[in-house]
């Protein structure tokens, strides 16, 4: 598949920004100024890049507690982003939610949600609307090894495939839910085995080559807009920290996160693709990568300066109070 | 003469009506219309298990009205999502007992949305679900869970005790913006009431008095308000004038009307045919016991079923189930009190 020029430039912004923001947000938490706590994405923005890169504003995406690449991909606002995260007035759900509910309805992001497999239904949802009114419209659904295992996610998948929904069933494999490894939880192994018996069109991809996951959407999403119904594509990638931070990762060597920084990295290999290719230049990159930088700069400082949300909010939006 | 319609048709009206106004309104869930996947088959084979939905098939068609797999689950997550991206989706929980394989998509998804994305989401999704006992249905077709919901920021729960209230309450709850759980009585499905044929609602947080009386307040819901009138009119003819009051929606609760009652007539009794602890009736006595304390001048009376799992054989749920003698009890003994 043949990405543009802009395409491509817009792709590299939008992983590289991901990558930065959880580098920052690492780095924040580490202060211990970030309430609750994080998971964080590092590692799996080729995932929610490649296939948000084919999605419209209007189209529905719904994500995990590991939320905030999607939200970055999706078109949410780092800025709203990194002062929800700090709880902040301002921020992208008023301080209410935080890093594990971050939502932007507008920009068709439902939310990071933190009950695992709590997405895929609403996805489901999301796609009957489109379907309804005849939007072409489409609604993803990420989910990871551990969601592949419940109840609510297996459900979907037969309702969406009874009901021929428009919905893509993304399942982000990094290895572990939580500490628990996918080639134990996981019967049968493989996740994409699951969609024959649904079926749905399935394919496995390497999430570390943003172009395997770029193409592999492409195809699932222009066949959902044209009414071919769901696809499930399994994105096999690593993450580069713990299941949230704090995690000690004992279960995994100490070499594992080092080397699969060196050689599993998707920002990685997208720039010695596109320089090898001559598609895009060094130096262009290398401008993104100073742009974002001071673009974490100042979302970091505007939300640790930002004031905290007034104390009637939390009697705010709730229907009934008493 | 007024037009008179059982509970079963005046639900059955509201969706037809509320559908007709809005074509963003769907309705939802197993055997809606039922017989799907038989080719041979017109029309809808069921329109529901209660006939609730009889007739919204043929009219609106397969995609507005929309039967789906035994997945609980994901059908109602499905219609949570779907209302929260711009439609109304009325959907069925056939028995309120299943909503152990669905509760997620309640009361973390549904009912936090609005809150927890900072106002920026609405879910105007309405489950409608069977409660009661009384057909020997057993421990689990026959619960009374709404204490469970009610206990749920963001959720709002209707539980109508007639026909003309649950056509009101219905086409309220379809146009709110908020999730609602709209409880059903299956005793009360055949009984009958006058029912306007123009399309109303009724307020949320606004108690019925269905009977007024200065000695003692009696709160029911549901299958119970007709148990508390039917012993209202025993005591009135031992000289005791209960007020029957019925809430109508649990969560808005009319604290009011039921505290000015209270104020009044200085005695409670509450009947509440959910599990004794946690329940409504447990609710409602801690709120008048901490809002209207002075002026009580018995102890509050709850009347409700042993805390058991409901049971199946016709005798034993008999002796389950609240009823009007009971009720009857409860009410001797506090209007005795101090006098």
């Amino acid at each position: 598949m043949q990405v543009s020029r802009d395409k491509l430039l817009e792709a590299y912004r939008s992983m590289k920004t991901i990558r930065e923001f959880e580098e920052r947000v690492a780095k924040e938490f580490a202060t211990g100024d970030l309430p609750g706590f994080v998971h964080l994405y590092a590692g799996e923005e080729a995932s929610a890049v490649g296939v948000c890169s084919h999605l419209v504003k209007s189209d529905q995406i719904i994500s995990t507690h590991r939320g905030h690449g999607h939200c970055i991909a999706k078109g949410c606002e780092v800025g709203p982003m990194m002062l929800e995260l700090f709880g902040r007035k301002g921020g992208l759900c008023g301080g209410k939610g935080g890093s594990m509910h971050v939502a932007d309805l507008s920009q068709g992001m439902m939310g990071a949600n933190a009950i695992v497999g709590g997405g895929p239904p609403l996805a489901c949802g999301a796609a009957m609307t489109a379907k309804i009114k005849k939007t072409g419209g489409v609604a993803v659904t990420f989910t990871g090894d551990g969601g592949s295992n419940q109840g609510t996610t297996l459900e979907s998948m037969n309702l969406a495939s009874v009901m021929q929904l428009p919905v893509i069933f993304v399942f982000e494999n990094n290895g572990f839910a939580e500490s628990t490894a996918a080639n134990w939880s996981v019967a049968g192994g493989d996740i994409v085995r699951r969609a024959e018996a649904f079926a749905m069109p399935g394919v496995q991809v390497d999430g570390t080559d943003f172009f395997a996951v770029h193409e592999a959407a492409g195809e699932a999403i222009d066949r959902a807009r044209k009414g071919g119904g769901p696809s499930l594509i399994e994105v096999t990638l690593t993450r580069f920290y713990g299941h949230h931070q704090g995690d000690n990762q004992s279960y995994r060597t100490p070499d594992e996160v080092r080397n699969a920084r060196e050689s599993r990295c998707p920002l990685v290999n997208f720039r010695r693709r596109v320089t090898e290719a001559s598609l895009l230049d060094a130096a262009e990159l290398d401008a993104i990568d100073r742009e974002i930088l001071d673009q974490m700069d100042v979302a970091t400082a505007a939300a640790r300066a930002a004031p905290w949300p007034d104390a009637a909010e939390v009697l705010t939006d709730v229907y009934v109070t008493y | 003469m007024a037009r008179k319609l059982s509970m079963r048709q005046a639900i059955n009206e509201a969706m037809h009506q509320e559908m007709e106004r809005d074509e963003s309104v769907i309705v939802m869930g197993e055997d809606i219309m039922g017989g799907l996947g038989v080719d041979w088959l017109e029309g809808d084979a069921w329109g529901g298990t209660q006939g609730t939905t009889k007739g919204l098939g043929p009219r609106f068609g397969r995609d507005r009205v929309i039967d789906t797999p035994i997945s609980e689950s994901a059908f109602i997550g499905a219609a949570i999502g779907a209302s929260t991206t711009g439609m109304r989706a009325i959907v069925e929980l056939m028995y309120v007992d299943f909503l152990g394989v669905c509760f997620d998509q309640i009361f973390n998804q549904a009912a936090k949305f609005r809150y927890m994305f900072g106002g920026k989401a609405e879910c105007p999704v309405v489950v409608r679900t069977q409660i009661g006992g009384g057909f020997s249905a057993a421990a689990q077709h026959s619960q009374c869970l709404y204490p469970i919901f009610t206990h749920i920021p963001g959720l709002k729960c209707v539980i109508p005790s007639n026909a003309y209230d649950a056509k009101g309450l219905l086409i309220e709850a379809i146009r709110d913006n908020s999730p609602v759980i709209f409880f059903e009585h299956k005793k009360l499905y055949d009984a009958e009431t006058e029912v306007p044929e123009e399309s109303y609602t009724l307020p949320f947080g606004e108690a019925g008095i269905l009977r007024e009386g200065g000695d003692v307040t009696i709160v029911a819901l549901a299958r119970m308000a007709h148990m508390a009138m039917e012993a209202a009119e025993t005591l009135a003819a031992e000289g005791i004038e209960c007020e029957v009051i019925d809430p109508r929606t649990t969560s808005p609760m009319d604290e009011d009307t039921i505290l000015e009652s209270v104020e009044n007539t200085g005695r409670l009794v509450v009947v509440d045919e959910s599990y004794p602890r946690c329940s409504m009736g447990a609710d409602i006595s801690s709120m008048v016991a901490e809002k209207a304390f002075d002026s009580l001048k018995a102890p509050i009376r709850k009347v409700a079923p042993p805390h058991t799992p409901v049971p199946f054989s016709p005798p034993l749920e008999a002796a389950y189930l609240p009823d009007a003698a009971r009720i009857a009890d409860a009410v001797r003994a506090v209007a005795r009190h101090g006098s």
